[in-house]
């Protein structure tokens, strides 16, 4: 007799746990041809502002963090997701109806830019901050931070990719996420918050929600306790052109970092350039008299 | 006894003000098809002038002036346009005196300010960016970074030449075209710029200057052929700006306001501190973005500090911005006179302790003295708004960790101040810190070569500095 599969039940990721949606609502993802796969829970407006707050709970803590130590764990990511290839292969096949072999270039390709990153943590300050030849006595250098709570849309349709593309900018430069993945394409997302949650990453730190991008990121964009917002997941949607501005006038009430949405889901195998970390960053600015 | 000062005025007879201006467009000043307003000289309402309120037609004129230039100016080679913006940056030096008496005759501020801050930081700035046009290479955008063409920039009263140096200096040296509105109540200087352009042989239509008010400047940012936004005002209005520009391509700086923790520990260098939080504070009549507007006190030095403050307080001359002896100027408006006094009358409705030194305003004109108020607590508006002008909200705290979070409560995140003898908890602080601009053992010093810009609600973007161009400059198309 065959056996039976047991089945999972696709969850949120908020503050380091695996809660339901506090809704209770669930929906129905299919694969590429229409066939049910799972059910994935539905992100509400309360899960949002809950995963604002485990967010912000987390900024402090990991923007204090060495970036040394925040490369050494965003390259654990790498190294969690590197074991578990084989699942994220079958959740990207299934979900983006690719061949075995595509699916597997993904997957490489999302561990290769994890390890890019994880590079960056300790580069980054050197490379865009600077001392200042001011003209007068005094030391004066200017440095990168964290702006703090970043609202993510994942983009629809490169399910794994370009999730990592736009997560690890994020959190690498010592932001902390909130992140809804794609709608149609969410499974390879729950893996990734299984990699996150065994990977040192600490909870709050990135929070993924299964969810509806047009739904969830007005009350993103509105959030006064989010700092920034990534509209990549924009691109695709319904009517996204008015979606887009309508995030954009949210998201001025306390003017919010914006990262744009593109007109169409950029190629995410091209080398991502500093600006996806760019936009996430403050550049602060110390002044202090030269003497004895 | 005390000494008193003779007065030490500055001749006017270097600036001729001429009784109406037109608009700045094409590299001619031409009459505008707009109403008219007056500018005042605050310190003593006499009117100044007769300016022209650009009207949407003259901005898409600017506009369109601006674009035709912007062909040959961003194709011109970076060595080329650098000499232009030397040579603007020279006649400055030349014409600083001139500049300075106006600047204060405008806007009010003490001569003392103007000739040895804002024009020499201005001249600064042009040099400074001058040197960038012809390494654009250099500045960690990538190879070969374009300029993003039109900008439509907007500025306030508070530092009228020293915000325009700071907005058309790195468009220029990038290869873009501008057309800047100055603040409605002090449009003299930027109208004295417009001539240095055109002594400067600076092409038509690089730079176009339209007067105005609120109205012109939305028209300025609105317009449809305006590719970048930069803005330096109050918070509400960047927050309208960011709204407008939402769906468009625009790019925008923003440079908002600010309420900004000048944080003194007992360690601190005491008589440097008072010196620091009266500059922090009174620097400018308090006009500034960055003033150091909130003074949290280690509680066990709040005594001390307080008694040398008001002491330093008592020495200050508050009167005719031209004279060399003066250390407060006008207030820049009626209006912002009326707001600074309203919102003094809530510190002390709300239960704060109003000081201020005994001095004698002049009758005419506008005038606030050097205000104090102990006693304010967090939840205090006059700890939570920006003034903009000589009020400090006096705070005290007991931790470093205290410190910080009172510091770090508030909307915006534009500047602090720490005063300390002990390094390591500068370091720390200026890290805690939620502000772009950190002054340890020091306040309101500004340099081209030093970003310049704000965390959360002060808005976004830097000037100044490498990082200033990149809100200039595009990467090259692949």
């Amino acid at each position: 007799m065959a056996r039976i599969d047991v089945r999972k039940t696709y969850k949120l990721y908020i503050g380091g746990a695996f809660p339901r949606s506090e809704s209770g609502h669930s929906y129905e993802v299919t694969d590429s041809k229409g066939k049910f796969v799972a059910n994935a829970s539905l992100a509400s407006r309360k899960d949002v502002r809950d995963a604002v707050v485990a967010a912000r709970k987390a900024f402090g803590p990991w923007s204090s963090r060495t970036a040394y130590n925040r490369g050494q764990i965003v390259y654990r990511i790498a190294e969690v997701m590197e074991d578990r290839r084989p699942q994220f292969e079958d959740a990207v096949r299934q979900s983006e109806g690719v061949s075995a072999a595509a699916a597997r270039g993904q997957v490489d390709a999302a561990v290769d830019r994890l390890v890019w990153y994880a590079g960056w943590a300790d580069k980054l300050a050197q490379v865009i901050g600077n001392a200042n030849p001011v003209a007068g006595p005094f030391f004066n250098h200017t440095a990168p931070e964290p702006t703090g709570v970043v609202g993510v849309l994942a983009p629809q349709e490169s399910s794994l990719l370009g999730l990592v593309s736009v997560v690890a900018p994020v959190i690498v430069t010592g932001n902390v996420a909130v992140v809804v993945s794609s709608y149609s394409r969410p499974l390879p997302a729950v893996t990734f918050s299984e990699v996150l949650a065994t990977s040192d990453v600490p909870g709050g730190v990135v929070n993924i929600l299964t969810g509806d991008a047009s739904a969830l990121g007005p009350w993103l964009a509105a959030h006064m306790d989010v700092n920034a917002i990534d509209l990549c997941g924009v691109a695709g949607l319904d009517n996204a052109a008015e979606l887009a501005t309508s995030l954009e006038v949210a998201a001025a009430d306390n003017l919010k970092r914006v990262r744009r949405a593109p007109d169409a889901e950029p190629d995410w195998t091209a080398e991502p350039g500093l600006s996806p970390m760019t936009a996430f960053v403050e550049q602060k600015t110390v002044w202090h008299p030269i003497g004895i | 006894m005390a000494f008193e000062y003779a007065p030490a005025p500055e001749s006017r007879s270097i600036v001729d003000i001429r009784p109406s201006y037109g608009l700045f467009i094409d590299g001619e000043f031409v009459d505008g098809r707009g109403s008219s307003f007056k500018t005042v000289n605050p310190a003593t309402e006499e009117t100044l002038a007769e300016i022209a309120e650009a009207s949407d037609a003259d901005v898409d004129l600017a506009v369109r002036a601006a674009r035709r230039a912007f062909r040959g100016w961003s194709r011109m080679s970076g060595k080329e346009r650098a000499k232009y913006l030397f040579r603007i940056a020279r006649i400055i030096q030349e014409r600083a005196r001139e500049l300075a008496v106006l600047e204060s005759i405008d806007n009010g501020k003490p001569i003392k300010e103007s000739r040895d801050v804002d024009v020499p930081v201005v001249a600064a700035h042009f040099f400074y960016y001058a040197g960038w046009a012809d390494k654009l290479d250099h500045a960690g955008l990538g190879p070969n970074p374009q300029p993003l063409g039109v900008a439509g920039q907007v500025i306030p009263w508070n530092f009228p030449l020293l915000m325009l140096a700071w907005k058309v200096a790195p468009a220029l040296a990038c290869g873009n075209t501008v057309v800047l509105k100055p603040a409605e109540t002090t449009p003299l200087t930027a109208l004295l710029f417009a001539e240095i352009c055109q002594q400067a042989d600076l092409p038509p239509g690089v730079v176009n200057i339209v007067t105005g008010a609120g109205s012109t400047g939305q028209a300025v940012v609105s317009h449809p052929d305006v590719d970048k936004v930069a803005f330096t005002g109050s918070t509400a209005v960047g927050k309208a700006i960011a709204r407008a520009i939402a769906g468009t391509d625009k790019l925008a700086t923003l440079e908002l306001g600010g309420k900004a923790a000048n944080i003194v520990f007992d360690d601190a260098p005491i008589d440097q501190a008072v010196e620091g939080i009266v500059g922090g504070i009174f620097f400018n009549q308090g006009h500034v973005c960055c003033a150091g507007s909130r003074l949290l006190v280690q509680e066990s030095v709040t005594d001390e500090v307080l008694g040398r403050l008001k002491r330093r307080m008592g020495t200050l001359r508050v009167g005719d911005p031209l004279d060399k002896n003066t250390d407060i100027g006008a207030i820049n408006s009626r209006e912002q006179l009326e707001r600074i006094r309203e919102l003094s009358d809530i510190g002390e409705a709300e239960g704060a302790e109003r000081w201020a030194p005994a001095c004698e305003l002049p009758s005419s004109g506008f005038w606030f003295p050097p205000t104090i108020f102990t006693g304010v607590t967090q939840a205090h508006r006059i700890a939570r708004d920006e003034v903009f002008g000589p009020v400090l909200s006096v705070l005290t705290f007991r931790t470093p960790a205290e410190a910080i979070e009172k510091a770090n409560n508030t909307p915006y995140g534009l500047s602090a101040g720490v005063w300390t003898e002990k390094g390591s908890r500068i370091l720390h602080m200026a890290s805690q810190l939620r502000a772009g601009v950190v002054w340890a053992n020091t306040f309101n010093k500004f340099d081209p070569a030093s970003p310049f810009g704000g965390y959360k609600e002060s808005g976004y973007g830097r000037e100044g500095g490498r990082q200033g161009l990149a809100a200039y400059l595009k990467e090259a198309d692949a």
